[in-house]
């Protein structure tokens, strides 16, 4: 049974009341132990397959070496055939022979290797995978307990609090009244604003001599003055 | 993250908030704890935030069974459906008896999208009480 069928069920079948948990308790933390042992399997696995890789590499390159060695041993063998000392030849084959031998060996322990690093690489991604699966279902367990003790809290708070939720209709119009309220001042006084703003603009566009000016005597003299010559 | 550290920045940001919102914490004892979130102007519908191992969790309820138009709860239910994930940042839940919208953030969320979540959780809040009158009595 999935983790999301079982917390349906709990929540079904009437586990809501306040105090009593969805998820008990000690099976969480049974659970949680789990994730602990399996993280330890993890990081030991880990660790083995760097050992294992290691020894693969120290394998491989010994591999090469006896490798190195035969083709070489072949050289002197082939050179000593050459100059006709059959029984340097010989002895120089039994030689490569041993190093063969040895070569066998040291290629079916890298096999070994090989096939180990593949293995617990694998063993190591199933129990990532798993590790991770479990800590999805303990989130889901704890969220719906956390949920579940939240909204007990809440349910007390607001019982002990003397208030109560509103009915959602009534909540939202005393919300957009609020908010109509909060518009009306702020175009109010934006209206404010701006008619105070022209008065001040006009005061000062007076006082520099611009726009309309109250005729003074000695205006009116220029004008007079200007029409005469 | 816990709820304190929440609290305390969102309590700090007074006029500097970039979602132009001032919040008002209260933190409420229980089992668990729970931060009571209220945004000036919209006090009626305040968010709770919980914190748990791996989320934060900011929960918005909504109404209650008893405020569904009977024969119209089947087609709300839809409704919420499809509405689910156009609705950004929140999904539409049920608690107990009472219908909710929540937001989930990662444990490693910053504050300021903490803060960026509860504006829009709220503003979902709003808008869907208002866009689901309908299914309402």
């Amino acid at each position: 049974m999935s983790i999301f069928k079982k917390i349906m069920t709990a929540i079904r079948g009437g586990v809501t009341e306040a105090g009593e948990a969805i998820v008990d308790a000690n099976s969480t933390r049974i659970f949680e132990q789990e994730i602990r042992d399996a993280e330890n399997h993890l990081t030991k696995a880990k660790r083995d397959l760097t050992d294992v890789m290691a020894k693969q590499m120290q394998a491989s390159r010994e591999v090469e070496r006896i490798q190195r060695e035969i083709a070489t041993n072949e050289g002197y063998a082939s050179q000593a055939l050459e100059k006709g000392d059959e029984a340097l030849a010989l002895e120089v084959a039994e030689k490569v022979a041993s190093l063969e031998t040895e070569l066998s060996a040291q290629q079916a322990a890298l096999e070994n290797f090989t096939a180990s690093v593949a293995r617990l690489k694998e063993l190591i991604k199933k129990s990532e995978r798993q590790v991770a699966d479990y800590k999805r279902q303990l989130s889901v367990v704890k969220t719906t307990d956390s949920v579940h003790k939240a909204t007990a809290a809440i349910t007390d708070n607001f019982v002990s609090g003397n208030s109560k939720l509103l009915n959602a209709k009534e909540s939202l119009e005393r919300i957009k009244a609020k908010q109509q309220n909060f518009d009306d001042r702020l175009k109010a006084s934006e209206q404010l604003e701006a008619e105070s703003g022209d008065a001040s603009l006009e005061a000062k566009l007076k006082a520099a001599g611009i726009g309309d000016q109250a005729s003074s005597a000695n205006s009116v003299l220029d004008r007079i003055k200007a029409k005469q010559k | 993250m816990n709820i304190h550290k929440i609290a305390q920045y969102l309590n700090d940001l007074a006029d500097e908030s970039v979602t132009g919102h001032s919040f008002d914490c209260q933190p409420i004892a229980g089992e668990v704890d729970v931060l009571q979130i209220s945004i000036v102007g919209r006090e009626e519908l305040p968010i709770f935030v919980s914190v748990t191992d791996d989320q934060i969790l900011c929960i918005t309820y909504l109404w209650g069974e008893s405020e569904i138009v009977s024969d119209k709860r089947a087609e709300m239910m839809e409704t919420m459906l499809e509405m689910n994930m156009p609705m950004p940042l929140s999904s539409f839940a049920k608690i107990d008896d009472k219908y909710a919208v929540f937001g989930a953030l990662a444990i490693s969320s910053s504050l300021a999208e903490i803060e960026h979540e509860l504006a829009v959780l709220s503003d979902n809040a709003i808008d869907v009480i208002d866009d689901f009158s309908e299914y309402l009595v």
